[in-house]
């Protein structure tokens, strides 16, 4: 590899650290949980129970998610 | 293990690393050990604690996994099992180490280190070092761990399981009343850093409304773009502190935001029963988002102006403050040290949550150290740049911030004659110019941590940006520590109603349904009125309410601390590694002692700063002498219920601490002598699919 290659590499490198950080930042804060439901319904839900209902909309998912994750101790001193 | 059959060159090399990484930590514990000139330098304390938590990690956290606990990467975990895309969902382990630290990092470690300042910079550090290492990063892996192999029980349930009802009902009880304590000391926190402060007052305030912003954006608006909403109300947040500027010049608008601590302390208290009974998503939800981006953003931006400017502690080693006449709270080094600083070393608390949300997240055993050890170590850093925060300021200053009026004195000038006489040389001019520079009237008496620790903060920053910044920087770090703090209060009203509600559900079944909106209204009112008292009386004591709601607040956490430890030695014994129970017996061992130590101290010490009964005594006696000056006379009733209301918890949380610490006795006994015990409630082993399998855990 020439000197030249390795350095044009690195863009790529940095570009490929952006993206994870911003995959990070988007699975920790609960930014893409909907995509995830949605994934995973498709994946278990359907099959499982075998029923055709349709999964929950973004704006009801948001509403049970928010009403469920505070129930319990979430945040400490 | 794997790892320790040959010694190839990858292996001598590591060696020659991690030597080097042990001389270089004992280097720079040695330097902040033995150091007795004029100033030190800051670089010393990152790079001990950086040696001291990589050393720890590498080798005794290995040791924990490989030997105590065996680990097993092969082994199906609860998020696997039950994956429900809710609750259990495998997730990447960068996550949940994201999660898991927001979760546990709040601000004990910020004010506890501040506060443990007063002894000077050398016995603070060396307990979040030591603390941390072999307490309470241990403490939060081992919980997890336990937890992950339970289903993701809580502690409480595992305490039930485990010792049995007794041991059970005593980490309920436990748990509700640190809650109430904590959220109270926490309150006066914001309270001293609002009070006579329209600036720091009516920028906290401006945080409820854009919470509420944020939280009908993310339902209505946009649902569930959380970054973008929280992006959002970021940057409002950072309009009002410039605001609060503008508030503080106008002669009206300061008249609004300008009130004493009662005052504000009602103020909060009204606060803290709307948040406990509004939807979550309006305020609660919102508010956690936008306080854990500021506490994250800020732990980092603190970092990296710490080891870019690498500013000089001023704060001696010690100080003559050890003897147990400190201004901020009375009481020697041994043991009040140990109970000042809880989160940073040990925090009971952290057993919760390491038994919480946590435990169903991880995708793979192996994981449990680097999130339960690892995200603890970082805390634990959180609180040694807290104490290079506090202890940066000149000790005069550092003083005359803390240092109660009851203490030094309500006059300036005398205030800083008793400081200076104490050997920390500090001038009225001095603070008035400082107080000028910051946009405030006054930062005498503002006991509590959160004013001192933002004057370190903003000069920090400042230092890094501009120095016409600093008041813009001193009210942001205020609104960065009110906002998380904030935050807790919300969340722990709200964690405390339900643990009431299932309480009482147990007499009155209509009490526990969460529905039942008299039901909410009735227990949410009852946690409120419970801390809300504390926070209230706290802010009448003219000792400065820190001073004996700071210690209680330590005590309880210690013995929530002492109540995981003891579940986690019992499963210890349980699973016939007995020899290694001194890995969680040990720090349980210091714990009681340094805990029920302190207990003791605050209840028959004659001192009238330390004993409770002692001081609701002298008052009693002075009240009916009529010797006591008058503002005092008027809350002396209080106070000495107060006292005696102190003195009854303290009374309770040895009890506790006691109770299961002989029933852990009782059944670590009965299981080492064949003896009828309570079975391990492990859920049998279940292996991954053998695509999923990661290489094996080396130690």
């Amino acid at each position: 590899m020439t000197a030249f290659e390795s350095a044009a590499r690195w863009p790529m490198v940095f570009f490929r650290w952006l993206r994870a950080i911003a995959h990070w930042l988007r699975e920790v804060t609960g930014d893409d949980a909907y995509e995830r439901y949605l994934e995973h319904w498709h994946r278990h839900r359907a099959i499982e129970d075998g029923t055709s209902e349709h999964p929950l909309g973004r704006r009801e998912f948001f509403r049970q998610r928010e009403n469920e994750r505070w129930n319990g101790v979430r945040r400490c001193c | 293990m794997a790892a320790t059959d040959s010694i190839n060159n990858n292996g001598l090399l590591k060696i020659v690393l991690w030597g080097a990484v042990a001389i270089l930590g004992a280097t720079a514990v040695g330097a902040i050990a033995l150091h007795r000139g004029e100033s030190i330098n800051s670089a010393w304390f990152v790079v001990a604690a950086v040696c001291v938590y990589a050393l720890g990690y590498r080798f005794y956290s290995a040791f924990v996994a490989a030997r105590v606990l065996a680990l097993d990467s092969s082994r199906k975990t609860p998020a696997e099992r039950f994956n429900d895309g809710r609750d259990f969902v495998p997730t990447n382990r960068w996550v949940v180490f994201g999660h898991h630290f927001a979760a546990i990092a709040g601000p004990g470690p910020l004010i506890g280190p501040t506060l443990a300042a007063q002894f000077g910079y050398l016995p603070g550090t060396l307990w979040i070092l030591v603390g941390a290492v072999l307490g309470g990063c241990v403490q939060d892996f081992v919980i997890l761990l336990f937890s992950m192999r339970r289903n993701g029980r809580s502690l409480g349930q595992m305490a039930r399981h485990e010792l049995g009802p007794i041991g059970g009902f005593a980490a309920l009880i436990g748990v509700l009343t640190i809650m109430i304590i904590l959220i109270a000391v926490l309150g006066l926190v914001v309270v001293n850093a609002m009070k006579h402060s329209p600036w720091a007052t009516s920028t906290v305030v401006a945080t409820v409304p854009i919470a509420m912003l944020v939280g009908f954006y993310m339902r209505d608006a946009r649902p569930g773009h959380v970054l973008e909403a929280s992006l959002i109300g970021i940057a409002l947040l950072l309009l009002a502190v410039a605001g609060g500027g503008f508030v503080d010049q106008d002669p009206v608008l300061r008249g609004w935001f300008d009130h004493d601590g009662p005052t504000l302390a009602l103020w909060v208290i009204g606060y803290g029963f709307a948040a406990a009974v509004l939807p979550v998503w309006l305020l609660l939800a919102p508010r956690d988002y936008l306080s854990t981006f500021m506490k994250l953003g800020t732990i980092l931006l603190l970092a990296i102006a710490i080891v870019v400017l690498r500013p000089e502690i001023k704060m001696p080693a010690f100080t003559r403050f050890i003897d147990g006449t400190g201004p901020i709270f009375g009481g020697k080094l041994f043991p009040f040290v140990f109970i000042t600083i809880a989160c940073g070393a040990i925090s009971g608390f952290h057993a919760l949550i390491a038994s919480g949300t946590t435990p169903k997240l991880l995708s793979n055993e192996g994981d449990a150290r680097f999130i339960g050890y690892g995200a603890m170590m970082m805390e634990s850093f959180v609180g040694i740049m807290a104490m290079v925060s506090a202890t940066v300021l000149d000790p005069g200053v550092f003083f005359a911030i803390n240092s109660p009026a009851g203490v030094v004195g309500a006059d300036a000038a005398q205030a800083v004659a008793t400081i200076s006489s104490w050997g920390f040389p500090v001038t009225v001019n001095q603070m008035t110019e400082l107080a000028h520079r910051v946009g405030e009237m006054t930062l005498f008496a503002r006991t509590g941590g959160a004013p001192s620790l933002a004057v370190g903060m903003a000069s920090l920053f400042a230092g890094m940006t501009s120095d016409t910044l600093i008041a813009i920087w001193y009210h942001f770090a205020i609104m960065f520590e009110a906002l998380f703090i904030l935050t807790t209060l919300d969340a722990g009203t709200r964690v405390g109603r339900f643990m009431l509600q299932d309480l009482l559900g147990n007499i009155v079944p209509k009490l526990g349904r969460t529905s039942w909106y008299p039901g909410v209204i009735l227990t949410s009112g009852l946690v409120v009125g419970a801390w809300g008292y504390f926070l209230y009386v706290g802010t009448i004591d003219p000792l400065g309410g820190i001073n004996s709601l700071w210690p209680l607040f330590g005590i309880s956490n210690q013995m929530l601390s002492a109540i995981a430890l003891c579940v986690a030695t019992t499963i210890i014994v349980k699973s016939g590694r007995e020899k290694f129970a001194l890995v969680t017996a040990g720090p349980l061992a210091w714990l009681v002692i340094m805990t029920t130590w302190a207990a003791w101290e605050k209840l028959i010490s004659p001192e009238l700063r330390i004993g409770f009964i002692a001081h609701a005594n002298d008052l009693a006696t002075r009240l009916a002498a009529g010797t006591l000056p008058e503002a005092l006379s008027n809350s002396a009733t209080q106070l000495i219920f107060n006292d005696r209301i102190d003195a009854a918890l303290t009374i309770f949380f040895l009890a506790v601490t006691w109770i299961m610490v002989i029933d852990t006795v009782r059944v670590c006994y009965c299981v080492l002598t064949g003896r009828h015990h309570p079975p391990l409630s492990e859920t049998p082993y279940e292996p991954r699919e053998a695509g999923l399998m990661p290489k094996p855990l080396s130690l």
